[in-house]
Formats: structure tokens, C-alpha cells, sequence
């Protein structure tokens, strides 16, 4: 597959409040194909929000470049989606407008095509019955999937997914995974999956990404070789537990070969 | 208990403050009857009834335009003044940093011992009375209004930043409504003191208006009628507050339930 987002040799520093430069990725290197679903797998602390800041061009990284479409991100653009950890939903706009938000915030006016764009994503994430209820009156769910409409209003090639359904229950989170994936069957994008759930990365990826914290380093990356369309049935497959076994053994005891030993630390001082 | 209990029960709890009133009334004035006590100490509530309306509705009307408007007109400017202030000290960390402390200096000192000072400086017009009264509501403003703002989520912030889009709709579409449930609960601590800042006002130089009145009333020795006066003065504020709330509630319903997120 063509690569279409790339990562080369991708090092972050952030200055702490009293001053100290804190390494948050350190060299940092992947490749996305074209409508390719990546998960990012690993524990707390470990640079998926950098990642995340980073890719959106909301950052720069402090060596290396991110690139999409073989051009580097120097600032936000129209192209990406995020999708975020808590719903974070304007709680004095109905649904419908929340999902238009990107558009009126950016230019002031949706268009009628835009308007009827909007109905259908709401339609398409299961809320057309909702669509002029204020988000204090749905659930967790049902706000996650209005933050998920929205994210592809301006019918992003990428969409980055932060944690989206880890505020969620057990069961609904289930639901929203196989949703989530009959959605990218529909309208196919690039995306980047930030979770912490092993089982749900291997449910849904094409390829998971294993970082490692403190810095955040990629140590392995392992492609999933499952049947599409995957279901409920996928993850009783012999399979899906080989997958999900070998990341659990990569985060808990991760083979040190592939964390290089030596370091720019030295770099740091011209931050 | 079944349906129809608990119905009444609520309808019973709904009248529990009225019906608290209406015994603590006949008590007062059956306690100030039966150990005499002088109406210039403590005037029972027919004393205040009979003062109240012994004096013309007129007058009545005059006292409460007059410090309604100095509360009103005071509380409007310290919204004006102190919502774009809010608004700058979010933008820039510079000027809050520089201006923080001057607020809690002003805020600080006490209004009342400014009070003749500002008299002396703006003279004995409305000006001083306003600016009593927008220094007494400001502060509650101030931070409610910062609070608010600097409460909105990063997220929603990373999301206006991303769309690329001007700096000064991240404040106004999404910061300032966000901010709004704060400010609402800052507007109802601001408005009862707009009253106590017009009251304070006049106690130091007015010709009109119920602080005025009371303080008159006084001077003469005339208890039931400041009473009558002060229990006005409650009812006014207490009005205001509920006029607040009935604002929010009606065109801002969304900021009374609280997100479930």
C-alpha cells in the first residue's frame, strides 16, 4: 500500500512548568496507507496525545517531519478529523448544530448541501431521531456519536480517534466498535486509533501500533490478518487471542532489541 | 407510601416556607405584646403594617425608582466593564497576571469606607452612587466570568485552533457561552449587591431613595417606618434574584441541567 501519512524519525520535547525540557516521543517512525485502519496500543504516558497534537498540526515536532501526502503538516488542516476522549459537545447547541459546528464556527453559515451532509452523517452514526436534542439530554454513547459525526463533517481523509470510547460502558463501547467499523466500511478513511484496550485494537485495525512510555517509542508493529467484515464472531477466533496475546507480551515484556540505546539527548539544549 | 401520599407530601413541603412565615408572624408580634417591648426597639408587624401604609404609594414609588435605578444602572455598567475584562484576562496571561491583583486590592477594601471619598470626588450626583455600586458588583463578575471561560475544555479549544478559525471566535463562540452557567451564578451574587452598594450610597449622600428613607426614618425615630422600608428593600432584592434566575431559566434553559459528560 502507498503510504499516505508519514512519520520519520519523530522526536517531541515539551518545557515543564519549571523549565525542564520533557522528551515525549523519541524517534518516532511509521507509514499509513491510504484508508488504512492503525491502532495505537500502550500504556499512559507513552506520547499518544503528542502523537495525536502532532499529526493534526495543532504542534511541530522538535526533530524529524510528519508528513501527509508527502507534504510536512505545518498547520491544522481541513483534511483531518479528530475525534475526542470525552465527547466535548457545545452543550447550548442541539444536535444537528453540533454536528454543523465545524463548518459555522469556521465560516459563519452552512450551506443546504452542508445542512443535508450533516443529517446524513447523524442518520448514518443511528441518531436521526435525536437530531434537535441538546446534549444534556442523551448518553454517553449517543454524545460520543454526535463527536464522531462531527469529526466527519468536513469529510476528512484522516480521522484521528483519541481514546474515543474509553469513557463509555463495557457494552456500549462493544457497540460503538462495530459501528465505528461499519461506518469505515461506508465512507473508508484513513485512521488513527488511539486506545487502551488491546482486544479493541485488533477488533478494528489493519495494524497496531505497541508504544512504549517514558519516552514514547514505537517497539513493535503488527499487522492484523483478519477477515473483513469482523463481528462478534472475530473475537472467538483462534486468531484473535494469538493477536492479542502477542501485545499483551510486547507491552508487559517488550524484547529490548528494538529500543535503541543510544540517543540525541544532547540536542535538547537549543530547545 | 403510595402515589397519592407522597403527592401531598410534596404539595405540603412546597407551602412549608409560607406556612413557617405565617406563625413566625403572630409570634413576633404576640412576644413584643406581652412583654411591652417599645416599637423604637423592636416594632411589632401590624406597627410596620400601619407605618407602611400611612406613607403615600407616591413616596413609596419615588424611594424605590431611585435606588432601583442606581442598582440597576450601577449593575449594568459593572456587566459591561467586567465581562470584557474577563475576557481580556483569558486572552492574555500577561494582563492577568498584571491586573489579578489590582482586582483583589479594589476587592479588598471595603466599599463602604470608599464611599465618602468618591463622594467627595464625584460630587453628590448619581456619578459616586453608580461608581459604589459597580465597585461592590464587579468583582463576583470578574471571576465568574474568568472561571468560566478558563473551565472550557481543551479539546474544544484544540477543535477551534484545528478549524483555523479567528482568535476571537474561540472567545465568543465558544469560551464566552461556556462561560455562561458561572457568570449566571456571579450575575445573582452581583445583583443582590447592587442593592447593598445603592443603599450605601445613600446612607452617605442622597436625597431620595429607601436607603435614604431609612436612615431618615431613623433620625426621627420613626422604627416601624424604616422597618417597613427594610422589608421592602428584602423584596426588591429578592425580586431582582428571582428575575435573574427567570432569565436564565428562560432563554438559557440549557445552562440549568448540568452535562452529563
Amino acid at each position: 500500500m502507498k503510504p499516505f501519512v508519514t512519520l520519520d524519525n519523530v522526536s517531541h520535547y515539551y518545557m515543564t512548568d519549571e523549565g525542564k525540557p520533557v522528551q515525549a516521543l523519541k524517534d518516532v517512525s511509521f507509514s499509513i496507507g491510504k484508508n488504512e485502519f492503525v491502532a495505537v496500543v500502550g500504556p499512559s504516558g507513552c506520547g499518544k496525545s503528542t502523537l495525536l497534537r502532532l499529526l493534526s498540526g495543532l504542534m511541530q515536532p522538535t526533530h524529524g517531519s510528519v508528513n501527509i501526502f508527502g507534504m510536512p503538516v505545518t498547520e491544522p488542516r481541513d483534511e483531518i478529523g479528530i475525534v475526542f476522549q470525552q465527547p466535548t459537545l457545545l452543550p447550548w447547541l442541539n444536535v444537528t448544530d453540533n454536528v454543523l459546528f465545524p463548518i459555522k464556527h469556521k465560516r459563519g453559515r452552512a450551506t443546504d448541501k452542508e445542512k443535508a451532509q450533516a443529517q446524513s452523517l447523524i442518520k448514518m452514526v443511528g441518531l436521526e431521531d435525536f437530531a434537535s436534542r441538546m446534549p444534556g439530554e442523551l448518553s454517553g454513547g449517543m454524545q460520543q456519536r454526535v463527536g464522531i459525526a462531527r469529526a466527519l463533517l468536513l469529510d476528512p481523509d484522516i480521522l484521528i480517534m483519541d481514546e474515543p470510547f474509553s469513557a463509555l460502558d463495557a457494552l456500549t463501547r462493544e457497540e460503538m466498535g462495530f459501528d465505528l467499523l461499519r461506518i469505515w466500511n461506508e465512507s473508508p478513511k484513513t485512521v488513527l486509533f488511539i486506545t487502551h484496550s488491546i482486544s479493541e485494537a485488533v477488533l478494528l485495525a489493519d495494524k497496531v501500533l505497541i508504544m512504549s512510555p517514558r519516552p514514547g517509542r514505537l517497539s513493535e508493529e503488527i499487522p492484523i490478518d483478519l477477515p473483513r467484515p469482523r463481528s462478534a464472531a472475530t473475537v472467538r477466533e483462534k486468531a484473535f487471542s494469538e493477536y492479542t496475546d502477542r501485545i499483551r507480551q510486547q507491552i508487559y515484556h517488550p524484547k529490548t532489541e528494538n529500543i535503541t540505546a543510544v540517543t540525541d539527548e544532547k540536542k535538547v539544549v537549543n530547545l | 407510601m403510595s402515589e397519592l401520599t407522597i403527592s401531598k407530601f410534596q404539595t405540603f413541603k412546597r407551602y412549608l416556607p409560607a406556612l413557617t412565615l405565617a406563625l413566625i408572624l403572630p409570634a413576633w408580634e404576640l412576644i413584643c405584646r406581652l412583654f411591652e417591648v417599645p416599637s423604637y426597639i423592636l416594632p411589632t408587624p401590624s406597627d410596620i403594617y400601619q407605618a407602611f401604609i400611612a406613607v403615600d404609594l407616591d413616596r413609596w414609588g419615588l424611594h424605590l425608582w431611585a435606588t432601583l435605578k442606581v442598582a440597576l444602572v450601577g449593575f449594568a455598567l459593572s456587566m459591561l466593564i467586567s465581562i470584557p475584562l474577563a475576557m481580556l484576562m483569558v486572552n492574555s496571561k500577561y494582563l492577568s497576571k498584571t491586573l489579578y491583583p489590582i482586582l483583589v486590592v479594589v476587592q479588598s477594601t471595603p466599599v463602604v469606607a470608599i464611599a465618602p471619598l468618591l463622594i467627595t470626588m464625584f460630587g453628590s450626583g448619581e456619578a459616586p452612587r453608580l461608581a459604589i455600586t459597580c465597585l461592590i458588583t464587579f468583582f463576583p463578575l470578574v471571576v465568574s466570568a474568568t472561571t468560566g471561560m478558563m473551565a472550557t475544555p481543551n479539546e474544544l479549544i484544540d477543535l477551534s485552533r484545528s478549524l483555523r478559525a479567528p482568535r476571537y471566535k474561540e472567545i465568543f463562540a465558544i469560551r464566552l457561552p461556556y462561560a455562561l452557567p458561572h457568570i449566571f451564578s456571579g450575575m445573582k451574587v452581583a445583583v443582590t449587591l447592587a442593592i447593598i452598594g445603592a443603599v450605601v450610597a445613600e446612607f452617605v449622600a442622597a436625597e431620595q431613595g429607601l436607603g435614604y428613607f431609612i436612615q431618615f426614618s431613623t433620625s426621627f425615630f420613626k422604627v416601624p417606618q424604616a422597618f417597613a422600608a427594610l422589608i421592602f428593600l428584602s423584596i426588591v432584592s429578592l425580586g431582582l434574584f428571582k428575575l435573574v434566575h427567570w432569565v436564565q431559566a428562560y432563554f438559557f434553559g440549557w445552562t440549568m441541567t448540568k452535562e452529563k459528560a
